[in-house]
């Protein structure tokens, strides 16, 4: 075992850090907006917008990742259409790519854990709510909304260490983040566990906060389960 | 090796060849290779899913043993491989699979060089990851048997292998299918990654169709919908194994 290796890499491998974290922050954050959305014309009642959100969901929970990623880095490029367009200067980047297939991956899987939690309201809360006179939209802002993000907590929790994990992918559409650094130095230097250890670390660590994060959100979220003072 | 840096330049559509005769099985078609690859990946994902159970068999047995040393190893065992991104995994046995399997034949007396080939690595490493959720799913469904028919088969004068053969194997069976068909999806798409160590399993086939035809749109769609079959499959096939599975069990 190497010490001195493991050290010296440790600030080149911190150096893919932020974007690692630009591309857990940015894909999670964007990825709740589409799962919100994709969420509620899944529960709309109007059938072509439950069958096309229906359809995202199946695509994106039935292939790999990685398919998502080359067919959006290598596949868009191919039309002129898109070459022509505004979007361009963005699917141009391997970047944007990177957050849009990650973005579009965790927003199929968290709005099935959304719908799984607005389903799991009870239904007389939104009948008492009903009756105390509160508008459909007003009720489903104050009552069904908090209850079902508290009750997905756990479930988002799993969901954003696969997302930490996930944005490893990056490194195949030349990104250089922790796992692209890890690959490059390994290819360099070839003390393979030393520079796993040390990028497997990074990544427990960055896994350990985002369970505590969760934790936390989830017992700020539930006062009325802890013990009175 | 690298999937990347292929295709640097952003390709014009193709000339020449129609589209879709490039999917078809003739001189100019991948659909065969395309083919080839997609039963390397069930070779690669049925494999390392079944090596995972072992795996995971034994982690759950360590994991509810009473030794705080094994109890220790499955811990930081699963821990570690489920905080961790598959691709680290996969680059680990890639570049250091080979060198670990010579220091294992030296140890038993063999002095030459051991070389892995890309579908043990590739099972190797994809049948570690999915070992650690089976782990997980296997000790859940272990401690989901009723303490109450351990200590019955134990009236009845059974021996621990008698009852670990005729009681605890069957139930946990049962209660793991679930959770099992979610870590073979997981096993099934996680194949994919192994393509950075050039085995010929879909996802490589797909990325060499898409460098030589510069139609990369077409052949990624291609992997997409192959993909998209292969886990509405086993979706299909687990369920029925859950129906026939839960056929004693009255519903409530």
């Amino acid at each position: 075992m190497n010490w001195q290796l493991m050290w010296d890499s440790l600030p080149r491998m911190l150096g893919g850090l932020s974007l690692t974290l630009q591309l857990i922050v940015g894909s999670l954050a964007l990825g709740a907006v589409v799962a919100f959305a994709v969420a509620l014309l899944r529960l709309s009642g109007n059938r072509v917008a439950e069958w096309l959100s229906a359809a995202y969901v199946f695509v994106f929970r039935g292939t790999p990742l990685l398919v998502q990623i080359f067919l959006i880095y290598y596949g868009l490029g191919q039309f002129t259409l898109i070459r022509d367009s505004f979007l361009w200067p963005f699917l141009r980047e391997p970047y944007w790519c990177a957050i849009l297939a990650l973005t579009l991956n965790t927003g199929a899987y968290t709005s099935e854990v959304l719908r799984g939690a607005i389903l799991s309201v009870p239904l007389g809360q939104v009948e008492a709510a009903r009756a105390c006179g509160m508008s459909r939209p007003l009720a489903f802002r104050r009552i069904v909304l908090p209850v079902a993000i508290r009750q997905m907590l756990p479930a988002y929790g799993n969901e954003v260490i696969l997302m930490v994990k996930a944005t490893s992918l990056a490194s195949t559409i030349t990104l250089m983040e922790v796992t692209g650094i890890a690959r490059r130095m390994i290819a360099q230097t070839f003390a393979v566990f030393e520079l796993f250890i040390v990028a497997g670390a990074i990544y427990l660590v960055l896994n350990f906060i985002a369970s505590r994060l969760i934790k936390f959100a989830e017992w700020r979220l539930t006062p009325y389960l802890r013990a009175r003072a | 090796m690298d999937p990347a840096g292929c295709l640097g330049i952003r390709p014009a559509l193709f000339p020449g060849v129609p589209m879709l005769e490039l999917l078809s099985f003739g001189p100019n078609g991948w659909g065969g290779q395309l083919l080839l690859g997609t039963a390397m990946t069930v070779a690669v994902a049925v494999s390392a899913f079944a090596f995972g159970i072992v795996v995971g068999s034994l982690g759950a047995s360590a994991k509810l043993s009473h030794s705080l040393v094994l109890n220790t190893i499955a811990d930081v065992y699963t821990t570690v491989v489920r905080g961790v991104p598959e691709l680290l995994v996969i680059y680990l046995l890639f570049f250091g699979g080979s060198g670990v399997a010579t220091a294992i034949a030296r140890a038993f007396g063999y002095d030459g060089r051991v070389d892995l080939d890309a579908f043990t690595i590739g099972v190797l490493a994809v049948g570690l990851i999915s070992g650690a959720y089976s782990t997980e799913v296997i000790r859940g469904a272990v401690q989901s048997v009723p303490f109450g028919q351990i200590e019955a088969a134990k009236a009845c004068g059974m021996s621990r292998w008698l009852i670990l053969r005729r009681v605890l194997v069957p139930q946990t069976m049962r209660f793991a299918l679930p959770g099992l068909g979610n870590v073979w999806q997981l096993t099934l798409k996680d194949t994919a990654l192994v393509s950075v160590t050039a085995l010929a399993e879909l996802m490589r086939v797909t990325h060499l169709a898409a460098g030589a035809t510069r139609e990369p749109f077409l052949f990624y769609s291609a992997a997409a919908a192959l993909y998209l079959l292969l886990t509405t499959i086993s979706t299909a096939l687990f369920n029925r194994a859950e129906l026939s599975a839960n056929r004693g069990v009255r519903r409530a």
